[in-house]
């Protein structure tokens, strides 16, 4: 029956190995029918033109590269959209991403530190990882309804004139980007607040103590212990971020109603893919997709050797 | 002795002006976080006149009344909405937290040939993005006639790296490999073992991931989006998307704030009720510093 060995730690250990492949069966069976499977198709499709004509069927022909090339040659107006699109999305990501570290860092700090022994944390805590567990989509209609002409935090500001009567924030490149930016900071600056917060007190408290003896102030402690030791997790965060940036959609979407206005200024790389999977031009979506997993594929593949490397060492703590 | 005591002033001073920037930050993001939802709970209370004539903070007597007007509304059917994003959400829940246990037990408990080259698979793609085989997902999803279904929403969920990481990590500090072997003395069947022995070992781990992961389906938009076009099955945030899209000036302003509160209730509940242990979620499976 069942193979019995004995392991150098004299630990009786019977090959169960069969119930291995089958408890991990289902995951494996579904991650192929449902992502790898349609990861191929995606792939295959970005080497074939097929697109819709009014009602007629266009293709699907074999082009080659030729989708690639389509996607980095000026079109009539002479502008590359890809590459438009891929700097809005870092522009606004940025801009969120910003305040977001730096406030992250700040209130990781504050809630860390002896010396200021901040009450009411989980009060604090709770307020603001609260934006982060909101639908994105229901977010960024609420922003429209205030802002919008008419919104009462329109009326409101041109009511005390702090703007124009006739100011619309949603014709102005500034203010959109700046509405997106501002939705994706509120949504994500509690999350890192919390990551970074258990990355510092996982550091060794003695550091901190011996620091603060040889007379390092808290600006010294700071950059000369917290930070380099806060390294790999704040890098962990930084990498996450711009994965989850890249894939920004549902703010500026609905914000816009799918437009990117005004001028396309707002329109993100997922909105660029997603209309052509509406509007079905399945080479050209097929293209993007493939840019888009090369860029996460190698911010991905980052993340991964961190994980590993930690991983690998149970020690590190 | 005087010189000791003035620098000791001086920290005192200097502790209390930290204390007080540090508490007027936190309050002033406190208040920002919280601002525009309290708008958006006020506003829900006011009629479409009362919204016309602009800001207020106060709250009126017309909640109920909008609630009505949003429940029974021809064009948008929130209730059943509601429940479609219930239906699938639930589902994901149960099924990604499940077989996220069971794909993480299988590797941390048994030795076989393709251990590591699993493990090793499953942490390789735990970065890429749904989006970037959306266009294969769902021309494959109408192939099989499976758009227009529920099946491509909850399904998938059974292969979540994410919550599989974090199972394995949880699994790591808390179970014990002497309860599966004493299991097995007792001729317990080794899927038995999981589902009596183990599971309930892991309540913990798995409560905190079945949030996570219904809050994640509920707040779904891309993919269900390109999925589903019968109204009787659109989603909560399809429902929201259609609000923007759709003659906007018509609108009964006090309703439409009354369906934004509607689609993001049911996670509120949840975060007001559980937060802390949701918070205490966030932070495993990331890297340890």
């Amino acid at each position: 029956m069942k193979e019995t060995k004995r392991k150098k730690d004299g630990r009786q250990s019977v090959s169960y190995a069969k119930w291995g492949y089958i408890f991990i069966a289902p995951f494996f069976l579904v991650y192929f029918v449902f992502t790898l499977i349609p990861q191929f198709l995606t792939i295959y499709n970005s080497f074939f033109e097929t697109y819709r004509d009014g009602l007629k069927q266009i293709g699907p022909n074999f082009v080659g590269l030729q989708n690639y090339i389509t996607l980095f040659t000026p079109d009539a107006d002479g502008i590359i959209r890809i590459l438009k699109y891929a700097s809005n999305t870092m522009i606004m990501w940025v801009a969120g991403a910003l305040p977001q570290f730096v406030i992250a860092l700040l209130l990781a700090i504050f809630f860390t530190s002896y010396r200021l022994n901040i009450k009411g944390q989980g009060f604090f805590k709770t307020v603001i990882y609260m934006p982060n567990l909101i639908m994105a989509a229901a977010f960024s209609m609420l922003f429209f309804t205030l802002f919008t002409r008419g919104g009462p935090i329109q009326m409101y500001l041109a009511e005390t004139g702090a703007i124009n009567q006739t100011f619309d924030f949603f014709s102005n490149r500034v203010t959109v980007r700046g509405m997106i930016a501002l939705m994706n900071f509120l949504m994500w600056f509690g999350n890192t607040t919390i990551v970074l917060m258990a990355g510092i007190m996982g550091i060794d408290q003695s550091l901190f103590e011996s620091a603060t003896l040889d007379g390092a102030n808290a600006v010294q402690v700071f950059f000369k212990v917290t930070m380099p030791l806060l390294m790999p997790i704040f890098v962990y965060c930084l990498i996450t971020a711009m994965i989850g940036g890249i894939q920004m959609f549902d703010v500026p979407q609905v914000l816009t109603k799918g437009n990117g206005a005004p001028d396309e200024l707002s329109r993100t790389l997922v909105m660029y893919l997603n209309g052509y999977l509406t509007n079905k031009n399945y080479g050209m979506a097929g293209a993007i997709s493939v840019i888009i997993f090369i860029i996460t594929g190698i911010l991905g593949g980052i993340v991964y050797k961190m994980l590993s490397a930690q991983y690998k060492d149970p020690e590190q703590k | 002795m005087n010189k000791h005591m003035s620098q000791n002033t001086k920290g005192m001073i200097q502790l209390f002006i930290l204390r007080f920037f540090a508490y007027a930050i936190l309050i002033f993001l406190c208040i920002l976080c919280l601002f525009f939802f309290y708008l958006m709970v006020v506003n829900s209370t006011r009629s479409n006149a009362q919204l016309a004539r602009g800001f207020s903070l106060l709250p009126k007597e017309h909640f109920l009344e909008n609630l009505v007007n949003a429940w029974n509304d021809a064009s948008i059917n929130i209730p059943r909405g509601m429940l479609n994003s219930l239906i699938i959400a639930l589902s994901t829940a149960v099924l990604t937290t499940y077989f996220s246990a069971l794909t993480a037990y299988g590797i941390h408990v048994y030795d076989f040939k393709f251990k590591k080259l699993a493990f090793t698979f499953i942490m390789a793609v735990m970065m890429i993005p749904a989006q970037v085989s959306a266009l294969g997902f769902v021309q494959m999803m109408n192939k099989l006639h499976l758009n227009n279904s529920f099946i491509p929403l909850i399904i998938p969920g059974i292969a979540a790296p994410v919550v599989f990481f974090y199972m394995k990590q949880y699994m790591e500090s808390v179970l014990p490999l002497e309860i599966i072997d004493a299991a097995r003395v007792d001729g317990s069947n080794e899927f038995h073992t999981f589902n009596t022995i183990v599971l309930p070992i892991l309540k913990p781990a798995i409560a905190v991931q079945m949030i996570f992961s219904f809050v994640s389906s509920w707040n779904n938009y891309f993919i269900p989006a390109l999925l589903l076009d019968k109204a009787e099955l659109k989603t909560v945030p399809i429902m929201i998307a259609q609000l923007r899209s759709a003659d906007y000036s018509k609108f009964d302003m006090g309703k439409v704030y009354m369906f934004i509160l509607l689609s993001i209730l049911p996670v509120m509940i949840t975060y007001i009720i559980l937060s802390k242990s949701i918070i205490r979620g966030v932070t495993a499976g990331s890297v340890k510093g």
